[in-house]
């Protein structure tokens, strides 16, 4: 890691720590902590890392803003940073500065569509939008009618948003825009499409869901040294400790996954089927981790980590559901399968060993 | 993460990508010549691997990583990893020199006498030679410290007796370096007692007898030794402490590509047969396998990186092992489900059918060599602050 992600990181981990810590928050039985969090990661930049100071941002590269997902990750963060951050690349692609305050992106499903009709006004649903009710702006990215790529900020009180909640309680919502008028638009650059958009996207889930597995490991072992049955801690039964190696190989895959793919597009020079295969694999393998690891983790807690109270499921019910988010394992997976296969079976290995 | 854990995402350096591209030219002039089929992972019996491990060793990829005047050629191990990579994609027969180069060398580097490095190692390098391990026992397997077969001190060396069994090559091999009994364990350290001797496999005294596995193949042996002669200069590392050497050396055993490979076949196949455009469950099930693939590649690259780094990355390479030897051992019955609709008209029907026979076959023994799911999990446990 460097030096400005090492500085990056700390930072926000202490603003997690102090202002977002996962016991506190169930205490509190309230969103009340949500404002002060976001307050500070703004204050500092943090909210739109990526984006050139010219545009509003905080002109860091790419792997510092990665650096601070799995950092949120870890934290199970649920304020909309990471839709922020892709919002705010989005548009900076197209020129557009990021207005204050938090933001989401639309779409956020590889089958969605939206359009720019020639009066200048957006129309289409966007289906399970994370965090939609809680923005004050959506980045979007829309179609001409003749198929060209536009980027466009829209108030998100413009749109109509459904209700709607993710497995951990997050905000996810439908999108309806019924020829919405945008604040501001611009053409996307060529390559800025959404396939772009949903490797940006998956990409910054597989690092989220990386970080609350390692977080996941950590409460689980540190769970096992402590909790005593049958007269010892059961970290000493050997199928407890076998089934926490096998945790931890799921997250070092996790781990691994997703810090190959955002380092993949932090390199920026990797396109095509090498970078699908690094976002893809991470998508896929960062899902799978998350509905194993998410089960040992749980297995070894008994009880006690199923209740309210304790602060396992804000880590593995986000796991979870973040896996649906920039298009699911399925989607990766008949992606990349497709091109494996239209490359032809004596080119598959020549792929793998380019990365 | 848990401090312990370390997987960052180190890359191959360009110098690799040259590298590689010889050896893919070397590999398709030998398969060319008819030495061995990619196609076949199941060697016949008159494959000359005697003559191809020289061929391999003729171009400087056996000993690649060690000092110059053994033989070697001080590349990187980053370097070395893609010459295994590219070996086990394409089914080369390296089994006569692999041993030798992943850890019996790097022992013999560490603990051998001067006379004994410049005797063995060059040779190595030139692919001239095949080693064997010799750990486990008829009533000691993963249970390493239990081994009972006994080196007696004698006039200027010791004398062997025993069995040690499941040693791979050691029906072909010329050496084999060995764990014997010195001394009985203390009270306090079960592990105590046991030396390494490096065992020349012409000695008298030593017969090797081949045991039948259910692959149809007979890779490993039963190994006994009666009053062999051991000199001293034979003894590697400290009397009594092998267990001290033993451990830090796995994590070259443990990482490398081969603990995820060795079923690879399977799913090269499985995409010939699917055709350029498989239906949707042919795809997803593709795209999977490649995505587990991709990931355990890139951290097994990560422990090579570590390596190189001069760390000894024990708990991640015991991970990468433990997670890349349950996905190569569930990767042929993955394919055969995926396979269950081509039809056998399919060009390649009949080579898919060959391989997952084989690859079923001997999917039961890859969570086994070289450290079982359980050990490995053993020290995985540990390195989390369990044990």
């Amino acid at each position: 890691m460097s030096e400005s992600e090492n500085i990056v990181v700390e930072t926000a981990e202490r603003m997690f720590a102090d202002l977002a810590d996962a016991q506190s928050i169930i205490a509190s039985k309230s969103d009340a902590w949500k404002a002060p969090v976001w307050d500070a990661l703004a204050d500092a930049g943090l909210t739109l890392p990526w984006i050139d100071e010219t545009l509003g941002g905080a002109g860091a590269d790419l792997a510092t803003g990665f650096a601070l997902l799995q950092a949120a990750g870890r934290a199970a963060l649920a304020v909309p940073l990471a839709e922020t951050m892709i919002a705010g690349w989005l548009l900076a692609r197209a020129g557009l500065a990021s207005p204050a305050g938090a933001m989401t992106v639309a779409p956020a499903q590889p089958n969605g569509r939206i359009t720019l009709s020639a009066d200048g006004t957006l129309s289409g649903r966007a289906r399970n939008v994370p965090f939609a009710a809680d923005a004050r702006h959506i980045a979007v990215l829309a179609a001409t009618a003749d198929g060209a790529s536009v980027i466009a900020l829209v108030e998100a009180a413009a749109c109509q948003i459904a209700a709607g909640k993710t497995l951990a309680g997050d905000a996810l919502n439908g999108v309806t825009f019924d020829r919405v008028k945008p604040i501001a638009q611009a053409p996307a650059p060529t390559g800025v499409d959404l396939t772009a958009l949903m490797l940006m996207g998956a990409a910054a889930r597989s690092l989220q869901i990386a970080g609350a597995l390692e977080t996941a490991l950590d409460i689980t072992v540190r769970y096992a040294n402590e909790r005593v049955a049958f007269e010892k801690k059961i970290g000493k039964f050997q199928a407890i400790q076998h089934s926490l190696a096998r945790l931890a190989g799921e997250v070092a895959a996790a781990v691994s996954a997703a810090g190959s793919a955002a380092d993949t597009l932090s390199g920026g020079r990797v396109a095509g089927d090498a970078l699908l295969l690094e976002v893809a694999a991470a998508k896929i393998r960062c899902g799978e981790a998350a509905e194993v690891g998410a089960a040992i983790a749980h297995q070894v807690h008994g009880a006690i980590g199923f209740t309210s109270e304790h602060i396992l499921h804000r880590f593995t019910l986000r796991a979870q559901s973040w896996r649906d988010d920039f298009g699911p394992e399925s989607h990766w997976a008949v992606e990349l399968g497709r091109r494996v296969a239209a490359r032809g079976a004596d080119d598959l290995w020549p792929l793998v060993a380019s990365r | 993460m848990t401090a312990a854990l370390t997987f960052d995402p180190i890359r191959l350096p360009p110098e690799c990508e040259k590298l590689r591209q010889e050896v893919r030219t070397f590999l398709a002039e030998e398969i060319s010549a008819g030495t061995f089929s990619p196609q076949r992972a199941q060697k016949s019996d008159d494959t000359d691997a005697p003559g191809f491990s020289k061929r391999v060793g003729a171009r400087g990829w056996i000993g690649m990583t060690w000092p110059k005047k053994y033989g070697g050629h001080e590349r990187s191990f980053l370097e070395r990893y893609v010459v295994t990579e590219e070996m086990r994609v394409a089914n080369a027969p390296v089994r006569r020199f692999f041993v030798a180069d992943r850890q019996s060398g790097p022992v013999l580097i560490r603990y051998a006498n001067e006379r004994i490095k410049m005797d063995i190692l060059p040779r190595i390098c030139r692919g001239e030679v095949c080693f064997a391990i010799g750990m486990s026992e008829p009533n000691s397997g993963s249970d390493l410290f239990a081994a009972k077969t006994k080196a007696t001190k004698t006039d200027g060396g010791w004398l062997i007796n025993g069995t040690k069994i499941w040693t791979t090559s050691a029906h072909v091999a010329d050496y084999m370096l060995g764990i014997f009994r010195t001394s009985a364990p203390t009270k306090d350290n079960r592990r105590h007692g046991l030396t390494q001797f490096l065992v020349d496999m012409k000695t008298p005294g030593i017969t090797v007898n081949p045991i039948g596995q259910i692959s149809g193949q007979s890779e490993f042996n039963e190994v006994v030794f009666e009053d062999a002669f051991m000199p001293d200069d034979h003894v590697l590392g400290e009397i009594d402490g092998a267990w001290k050497q033993a451990t830090s050396e796995l994590a070259y055993e443990r990482s490398g590509p081969e603990r995820f490979l060795e079923t690879y076949y399977v799913l090269t196949e499985l995409v010939r047969a699917l055709g350029r455009e498989p239906d949707l469950r042919g795809a997803e099930g593709i795209g999977r396998l490649v995505a587990q693939l991709h990931t355990l590649r890139r951290m097994s690259v990560s422990v090579a990186g570590m390596l190189q780094a001069g760390k000894e990355p024990v708990v991640e390479a015991a991970i990468v092992k433990d997670v890349g030897t349950i996905w190569e051992q569930q990767l042929p019955h993955r394919v055969r489900n995926l396979a269950a609709f081509v039809e056998p008209n399919v060009s390649n029907h009949e080579t898919l059918e060959r391989q997952l026979d084989f690859a079923m076959k001997i999917a039961p023994k890859l969570t086994l060599q070289g450290g079982t799911t359980e050990v490995l999990r053993g020290i995985i446990a540990r390195g989390l602050g369990l044990r």
